[in-house]
């Protein structure tokens, strides 16, 4: 099918791209991994920290995830390749989708740094066993991936729609942040108290957890289709 | 006519939400705060349902008239300036009946985030080009906010729903309310709907001059334009030729 | 034959200023025509007018004979401009580039090794990242894009500026080549002799005109 072609050649030009110019690897995860130790800087106290670890981890996520969206944006509008892709005619549904999945697979990269810094750093733990033990939705385990996932496509497909418009207009990066953090308020709350269940955080119990995860597969259906649907119109003038 | 209307109501509104009501018996006369925290938010509700409507109309009508679009600018800024007002009054309000500024209740955060959504519709629609780009980009957005209200509402209150902790609220539902306070409450209704009636015709007629203001300049420029493309050469090279 | 590129008294607005004031145009595949005027007179406003770039505010334009209006996105399938970018992608090579863009239409591994041949970029350049080509290679990868994404209509804006002696030779040449192979190719520039040497017909854009 030539959306999906369409999607796919996006996806792997722009993983290709980070696998060789390594721009993600030696200075987005670093950064993000400062802002880690940062909070534990300015929260100083080992329980509170333990406390707030899952919305730390989140909060993280989120500025990292405005420094990966202009990144996806910058290989387009360096040498103007932005320009032929949204005015060549390209299936926009596929650009989206193309630039979408190539972010996931990048932001899930960075909340698993960040969930293993959380756990080093933070003396934070992933309540039940691996798989089994308490039955297989009881772990922890089950609920923090899931979380991820569904947490990251809408993440990533916000991060990609407001990318583009902002990204159509130069010296307005400025705007990104603007557009996608109140967007994302939703993904925060349902992410940060899924996560809370998942590391059993204040006594949050796994099971709690799977409601939020409800939540964020909404989101991430809700902004799939949105931004599927009104990607072309923002970035074909 | 409007605008005279507006003023009789709003004066209306003073004499009976500062005169002729009486004060709250646990509230006291912080209450009378509320006849503008109330009016004022509901009236930015509908402002920006508003928007999304005229934003859809510009998007699937045929005509793609930018009246449309101008209009649903307008109610935008006029949402974006009465939640403003809201969140201002609402926290002076919570000072004196609550103690604090502000509590993370499920309203007031939606109210906040509505505020900062609708503050970033309003930076997409400065980003220019041609008046359509501008129509077609911003109804999108519009459309898009929307749909995030109640994504927002619904995260936001399950979260203070399992967060119990938080200090007991009083639900507006329970505020005591005597005949003369609700009608004080529907005179603020009526004074604020008025002015945003108001407002938004004045601020659609700007919005209008200010795209034509171009287009009549337009038709001079083009011809002016094409005077210098059919002029230039005969003056220079064909003149020249003539000349020697 | 019906023309590539037809553009009838476009008029065409720019912050509120006409770039365009009733252009019209007409070119034919296999031609290579010519745009030259002073700057500011319009000559690359028409091409982002026919590009897609830039909104048709009266006037009708037609690409292949779809209205641009009316079906922009596929109008744009056909039509490729480059400007001073062009629009490659530093961390890639040349191959990788080309393939990309073959990708999205579905093109054989066989026809992106034409393509980067015709523009005289196989062998050894063929793996080298288009960060580190010369300027006239870039523009030859640029052009071995449009052809792997089979765009016929081609808008070179100042094609030859930034190159040398022996890059703008090579361009001219691998040009001709395209327009034989049935291209429509659009060029403007303000230097006429290079241009006039390379083109069929020459066009004088003025004062936001073509006359």
């Amino acid at each position: 099918m030539k959306r999906s072609r369409i999607a796919w050649a996006i996806a792997s030009k722009d993983l290709r791209i980070e696998l060789r110019s390594r721009i993600v690897a030696n200075q987005i995860l670093p950064f993000a991994a400062v802002i880690m130790v940062l909070f534990a800087f300015a929260l100083d106290s080992d329980s509170v920290l333990q406390r707030v670890a899952p919305g730390l981890v989140w909060m993280a996520t989120l500025f990292s995830m405005i420094v990966l969206v202009q990144r996806s944006y910058a290989i387009e509008t360096e040498d103007g390749a932005f320009d032929l892709l949204r005015l060549s005619g390209l299936d926009p549904i596929g650009v989206f989708w193309g630039k979408t999945l190539a972010l996931v697979v990048q932001l899930l990269l960075l909340e698993i740094l960040l969930v293993a810094t959380a756990i080093l750093l933070y003396n934070t733990t992933v309540s039940g066993a691996w798989i089994g033990g308490i039955g297989f939705l009881g772990s922890g385990w089950v609920l923090l991936v899931t979380t991820l996932i569904t947490a990251t496509f809408g993440l990533a497909a916000v991060g990609t729609l407001y990318g583009g418009l902002a990204a159509g207009f130069s010296g307005r990066e400025t705007l990104l942040p603007l557009l996608v953090l109140p967007v994302v308020s939703p993904v925060v709350i349902g992410a940060t108290r899924a996560m809370e269940s998942a590391f059993g955080t204040a006594g949050a119990v796994v099971s709690e957890g799977w409601s939020w995860t409800g939540l964020l597969l909404v989101f991430a259906v809700a902004f799939g289709v949105g931004g599927s649907l009104a990607y072309g119109p923002l970035i074909e003038e | 006519m409007l605008g005279v209307l507006a003023i009789i109501a709003t004066a209306w509104l003073v004499a009976f939400g500062l005169g002729f009501s009486p004060a709250d018996r646990d509230q006291e006369e912080s209450v009378r705060i509320l006849y503008v925290h109330v009016p004022t938010i509901w009236v930015a509700y509908v402002a920006f349902i508003l928007t999304a409507v005229a934003s859809g109309t510009y998007l699937f009508s045929k005509k793609h008239s930018l009246g449309f679009d101008r209009f649903a600018g307008a109610s935008a800024e006029l949402g974006v300036l009465f939640v403003g007002l809201t969140l201002i009054v609402g926290a002076l309000w919570g000072r004196l009946t609550w103690g604090v500024f502000w509590q993370w209740d499920a309203r007031l955060t939606t109210t906040a985030l509505l505020f900062v959504t609708y503050i970033g519709y309003l930076a997409v629609r400065r980003l220019g080009g041609d008046p359509h780009q501008r129509a077609r980009r911003s109804a999108v957005m519009g459309l898009l906010s929307v749909l995030l209200i109640p994504l927002v509402h619904w995260s936001v209150r399950l979260w203070r729903s399992l967060h119990q902790d938080a200090t007991v609220l009083r639900p507006d539902g329970q505020v005591k309310m005597d005949g003369l306070m609700l009608f004080s409450l529907f005179v603020g209704v009526v004074a604020f709907s008025l002015i945003y009636a108001w407002l938004v015709i004045h601020r659609t007629r700007v919005l209008w001059m200010e795209d034509h203001e171009s287009e009549y300049g337009l038709e001079a420029a083009v011809e002016q334009r094409r005077a210098e493309a059919l002029e230039t050469p005969s003056s220079n090279s064909t003149g020249g030729k003539t000349d020697g | 034959m019906e023309p590539t590129i037809e553009c009838v008294d476009v008029v065409a607005v720019m912050g509120g200023f006409p770039v365009l004031a009733g252009a019209s145009l007409r070119a034919d595949a296999g031609e290579i025509l010519l745009l030259q005027g002073p700057n500011g007179a319009g000559k690359t406003s028409l091409l982002r007018v026919v590009a897609g770039l830039l909104p048709v505010h009266r006037g009708e334009a037609r690409v292949m004979g779809i209205d641009l209006v009316a079906e922009p996105r596929r109008a744009r399938t056909h039509v490729g401009m480059l400007g001073h970018a062009n629009g490659l992608y530093g961390d890639l090579t040349v191959t990788e580039n080309v393939g990309f863009w073959g990708s999205t239409v579905g093109a054989t591994a066989a026809e992106i090794e034409a393509a980067i041949s015709r523009m005289g970029l196989a062998e050894r350049l063929a793996d080298v990242p288009a960060r580190k080509l010369s300027a006239g290679q870039k523009r030859r990868t640029a052009l071995a894009c449009l052809i792997a994404r089979r765009a016929g209509v081609w808008l070179l804006d100042e094609p030859h500026s930034g190159l040398d002696a022996v890059g703008r030779d090579e361009l001219d040449a691998v040009l001709r080549q395209a327009a034989a192979a049935g291209a429509t190719i659009v060029i403007s520039s303000h230097e006429l002799d290079r241009g006039t040497k390379l083109a069929d017909r020459v066009l004088t854009v003025r004062g936001g005109m073509c006359l």
